[in-house]
């Protein structure tokens, strides 16, 4: 789960993390009176969004009066903000953060993961940080520093300051670092986060270190034990597709293409869209169905791949295991086919258990597929019958 | 000979009771895996499918001397389960519980380091070794006994796999998910390297996906170590969907790009057998192994 910045930084400045005050607003005027509250002679008035690299996007504006403040946020509240982490449209802005201004001579990137290979939560840090990471961490990865921590021992203090070493800090500033990493891995693990991030983490003129932006993505598998946590959800910030689909406990990304695809596993799911990729289909979706799911939430999820008006073609790719069987797919999908009254040319293999009973249901309650034996041949039919023009 | 279990390997499961064990066990008891028993705190003293329960995996060892448990406990609870197992110094932990806090199991992977346990999973199908033992959730009726280690991270794709070469009558020696989670127990290059010492195992299909740098590994150990045997290779995800990400992704990504692609390439290049579509990985290994 995602949080926003004025989120992040409220449960962070508990932990200690040094930054500057705020106030987060919904209006114009509690913008301007936000900016009179916090006092000094600029601002930055910060678009709350679910995504980075808001400040090429003009998400971030440096103001030096309230009723500048008030101006910029009339501007951006309600507008779309695009940036390369919103996807093509955008994310509307409901609030802004109202900070009082830093002035800072350097910037550098912090944050804290789980590195998968280490199986151990790290310490990621940059000498430069700023939206410009982007650009060279692709090619030049090695300037990306990394302090694995053991679980059993904590932030080492001398790993630690060997760290802000490496990123220019010494003396006083270097203890700070090593205050902020340890803060940040506690918080880590008090919230069961998998992404803390301070993009940039600053110098300000007066040598102290401070963070300028902070992110918090919690770990979804962990919010049944942090209630508080839960209400920070905002819901508005996910596809409503997507949402629905969560109700249906299906795992769903939407895309652009007029295929819809329902697997069973997110491997078979994968490898199914690469086929249909190489065949020249493009997906709708990726939908991918868990092995406990019901008949009902098969018929939900499946409801929701005829609702989608692109959708030209449908493939169904399940593999009847352990747990779940190919008939209760069949089931579901007959249910959502009845009610929605589909057209839409569908395409089935269904194979393992309880293969064949899937299509004597499909049969028997009259739906109209195409069915295949293999994944080729049913990737084969789905692409002709989409290019074919569906329905 | 197959890995990890055999049919002497003595099973007990955790969270005996719960009705996902319940299916799963009598149908690994039906396959004639050797199961002794199982363990839900406070009801130690029943019977259940005809087992003894204990209340404590360390009872349950000393009673029955297992040397394996199937692990069935919900996610919440899950990571206590598999840190008593440790505890208790059992050999095999085998856990297909999905969707468990990865901070818990950074906790469990620390306690296996200095530990003589080995860990299948969370989020894994199980193991079999087809014709003597099976634990785990996967379907049985496909596996035949043969000359194929299979070592996966997908559960659907596994499946696949197995019927493709069962179909080409090589056969499975064993099968096993290594799970779909960030953080987790046996890799593939642990799983490579008792496949290379298992007489009974003449080629290896290692099926991986994207994300996570697992992939990565096992052709690095590839490379430092001549392959006694042939490996076939699939890794799905060529075309997946773009993770919407908040932060910056490439510090996510720098251990191991995570591509599909770029793991291709690795295992290409350390001379694995790569198979392009999920269709022909039976196939390719058949070619592999008649060079």
């Amino acid at each position: 789960m995602n949080l926003h910045e004025h989120q992040a930084k409220a449960l962070l400045r508990d932990y200690g993390i040094p930054m500057t005050d705020g106030v987060n607003v919904e209006t114009p005027a509690q913008a301007a009176l936000a900016a009179e509250s916090l006092g000094g002679g600029a601002w930055a008035v910060k678009a709350q969004i679910h995504a980075g690299l808001r400040q090429k996007a003009g998400g971030v504006r440096m103001v030096s009066s309230p009723e500048e403040a008030r101006t910029t946020a009339a501007e951006l509240l309600g507008s779309s903000l695009v940036t390369p982490q919103t996807g093509p449209g955008g994310k509307t802005v409901k609030s802004v953060y109202v900070e009082r201004a830093v002035g800072y001579a350097r910037e550098v990137y912090l944050a804290a993961l789980v590195d998968r290979s280490a199986g151990r939560v790290a310490l990621i840090a940059a000498q430069e940080g700023g939206d410009n990471i982007e650009d060279w961490v692709e090619e030049d990865p090695a300037r990306l520093l990394r302090l694995v921590v053991d679980p059993d021992e904590g932030v080492d203090r001398d790993a630690g300051l060997a760290l802000a070493k490496c990123l220019g800090l010494e003396d006083a500033q270097a203890k700070q670092a090593l205050e902020i990493m340890m803060a940040t891995y506690k918080a880590f693990n008090d919230l069961d986060a998998s992404l803390i991030e301070f993009n940039p983490l600053v110098v300000n003129t007066a040598g102290d270190l401070l963070a300028l932006d902070a992110k918090i993505v919690l770990d979804d598998n962990a919010l049944f034990r942090h209630q508080d946590l839960e209400a920070l959800r905002d819901e508005d910030e996910v596809d409503p597709t997507e949402l629905e689909a969560k109700r249906f406990e299906l795992n769903y990304v939407k895309l652009a293409g007029n295929i819809g695809v329902m697997v069973n596993g997110a491997g078979l799911a994968l490898s199914t869209i690469d086929l249909l990729k190489a065949q020249g289909g493009e997906p709708a979706d990726f939908m991918d169905v868990r092995p406990e799911a019901t008949r009902d939430q098969i018929a939900g999820g499946f409801g929701l791949l005829l609702k989608n008006p692109k959708v030209e073609a449908v493939l169904v790719n399940i593999y009847g295991g352990g747990i779940l069987r190919c008939d209760t797919v069949a089931e579901g999908i007959a249910a959502a086919c009845r009610q929605a009254d589909s057209k839409v040319p569908l395409i089935v293999r269904a194979a393992g258990t309880n293969g064949d009973l899937a299509r004597k249901i499909l049969v028997g309650q009259g739906i109209s597929v195409d069915f295949a034996d293999t994944v080729s041949e049913a990737v084969d039919k789905a692409v002709r019958a989409a290019k074919a023009g569906g329905r | 000979m197959a890995i990890l279990i055999d049919q002497d390997t003595k099973v007990i499961c955790q969270g005996f009771t719960g009705a996902q064990a319940t299916y799963h066990m009598e149908r690994a008891i039906a396959y004639g895996t050797q199961v002794v028993g199982g363990v839900v705190p406070g009801k130690g003293g029943r019977k259940h499918l005809g087992l003894p329960v204990f209340d404590t995996v360390a009872e349950a060892v000393s009673a029955t001397g297992a040397d394996a448990s199937a692990i069935f406990v919900p996610p919440a609870s899950a990571a206590g389960a598999m840190l008593e197992a440790i505890e208790a110094e059992l050999p095999l932990l085998v856990c297909v519980t999905e969707r468990i806090p990865v901070l818990d199991m950074v906790r469990v992977k620390r306690r296996l380091t200095d530990a003589n346990t080995r860990l299948i999973g969370p989020n894994s199908q199980g193991i079999i070794a087809p014709g003597r033992c099976k634990i785990g959730v996967m379907p049985a009726h496909l596996e035949r006994k043969g000359k194929i280690g299979i070592v996966s991270r997908s559960a659907s794709l596994t499946s696949e796999v197995v019927e493709q070469t069962t179909a080409a009558r090589l056969g499975q020696s064993t099968s096993l998910g290594i799970g779909g989670d960030p953080v987790y127990g046996m890799g593939f290059v642990d799983c490579l390297e008792l496949f290379f010492a298992d007489p009974e195992t003449h080629g290896v299909i290692l099926v991986g996906e994207i994300g996570g740098s697992a992939e990565e590994e096992a052709a690095k150990f590839l490379k430092a170590h001549a392959a006694p045997k042939p490996v076939t290779a699939y890794v799905a995800g060529l075309h997946a969907p773009k993770e919407r990400r908040m932060g910056h992704a490439g510090t996510v990504n720098v251990f191991g790009k995570g591509g599909a692609a770029e793991k291709i390439e690795a295992l290409k290049s350390a001379g694995a057998h790569i198979a392009v579509s999920p269709a022909d990985i039976g196939d390719t290994m058949r070619r592999a192994l008649a060079r």
